[in-house]
């Protein structure tokens, strides 16, 4: 009972965080804030949801393997963020700022 | 309640296909496009899954959404980035497509419903394969034995394509080499994430290899997992790395091999008088026989495709852009 209620709160909350990240990718200004709002939903609300599954389908082979993915994800998708973050500097694309002197890095177009 | 949740998944994926193709029609980024086509593989793979299509769905994801991507951004060095923008609106290839696109949604009304059991295809063949695989070749996964029993001379066929698709861009592009002034920048964090994960996918694609008679996978799947190893070892550490671990003169060579131990398989079950690619002529015990040649055959085609996608990404990688 309390366990099928916590994997509905896993899976609720990996909905709305998915949803929020959806959000974000569409209406964040430039790349980088887009990025993250993405990275969001790859590291917390992915796992979150296969908690949820795992937790409704019981400790089995095939929860084993979810773990695995779990584990994967969590090590891989920062590390895709992080790829894609230096590709996009590396390509000279600037974050937007508020006023440009605050920005150290590159110059800006 | 379940039925109606599988109709609704199918039309949503289906949608988000078509939304994929208009998107990717109608973009001029060709980065852009083969990110759209990577989606669209992946969309694929998924409505495969739905219809309990597991090794297929595992095909598209492996090489449709995986080794395709990486081989158009390869491509995409060559050519740059953008679409030559030609907007010709010839009003013979509008009805050409119309006339086309009718007759086919034309001929699909004549198809059975989805699922009938009565249509040809579950009445015809597809019950005599599912009886013979638990009676002569005791495999569960009745996809491996219609694949490479059954149907071993199709999977022969599509392993010398394969074959010849390597050697055509071998003949077109060359081997080429790498240059050390392109090696990718140094970053730690890829390198220490990459190097146990490179490990990992060798050993996913070895279990994907052997683990086929059993579950979803086997050669082609398997040679494409172990390529894509390869190929991250050489975005991540460089070409020059990859080409000193697998030199590039000996994948033709892989590749070649690949084909002939499966070619070979089959003829000595013909010169022990059976029919070519008759497993049962290689054991005293069919089943035995049968779970051989069926290991052998898998593992010409895990080489050929595994050579022939490493070959492919060489060629491509390598060709030099300078001129």
């Amino acid at each position: 009972m309390i366990i099928s209620i916590l994997s509905d709160i896993c899976l609720l909350l990996g909905g709305i965080l998915t949803l929020t990240g959806a959000v974000g990718l569409l209406r964040l200004p430039d790349f980088y804030s887009r990025l993250h709002a993405a990275s969001v939903t790859e590291s917390l609300a992915a796992p979150l949801l296969i908690i949820g599954v795992i937790l409704d389908t019981g400790f089995t082979l095939d929860s084993a393997k979810l773990v695995l993915i779990i584990v994967i994800m969590v090590i891989v998708n920062p590390t895709i963020t992080h790829a894609l973050c230096r590709a996009a500097a590396h390509g000279r694309i600037s974050p937007e700022m508020e006023s440009e002197t605050e920005f150290s890095g590159k110059e800006s177009k | 309640m379940i039925e109606n949740l599988e109709l609704l998944i199918d039309v949503c994926l289906l949608t988000f296909l078509l939304l994929i193709v208009f998107a990717a029609i109608k973009t001029t980024n060709l980065f852009v496009a083969t990110m759209l086509f990577g989606i669209f593989s992946f969309v694929t793979a998924l409505l495969f899954l739905d219809l309990d299509a597991v090794d297929v769905a595992f095909t598209e994801a492996a090489v449709g959404a995986g080794f395709t991507t990486v081989l158009m951004l390869s491509a995409l060095r060559l050519t740059g980035a953008f679409e030559n923008v030609k907007h010709r609106h010839s009003v013979l290839g509008l009805f050409i497509v119309v006339l086309t696109g009718a007759a086919l949604i034309y001929g699909v009304a004549d198809f059975p419903n989805m699922g009938d059991a009565n249509a040809p295809v579950h009445l015809h063949i597809a019950p005599e394969y599912i009886q013979l695989t638990q009676e002569k070749i005791d495999i569960p996964n009745v996809v491996t034995a219609v694949l490479a029993s059954f149907r071993g001379y199709d999977t022969f066929g599509e392993t010398v394509v394969i074959f010849s698709a390597g050697a055509a861009v071998l003949l077109l592009l060359g081997m080429g080499h790498a240059e050390p002034k392109h090696e990718p920048e140094q970053n730690l964090v890829l390198w220490v994430v990459v190097k146990p994960f490179i490990a990992l996918i060798l050993i996913f694609g070895l279990y994907v290899q052997f683990h086929g008679d059993f579950g979803a996978g086997g050669g082609f799947q398997a040679g494409v997992i172990f390529a894509s190893g390869f190929i991250l070892y050489s975005l991540v550490f460089g070409e020059s790395y990859a080409r000193q671990v697998v030199p590039a003169s000996i994948l033709p060579r892989f590749a070649a091999l690949g084909v002939i131990i499966y070619g070979l398989t089959g003829l000595v079950s013909l010169l022990s008088d059976k029919t070519f690619l008759d497993y049962n002529a290689l054991s005293s015990n069919p089943v035995s026989g049968q779970h051989l040649g069926i290991l052998l055959v898998e593992a010409g085609v895990g080489l050929a495709v595994f050579s022939t996608v490493l070959l492919i990404f060489y060629s491509f990688s390598g060709v030099n852009h300078n001129e």
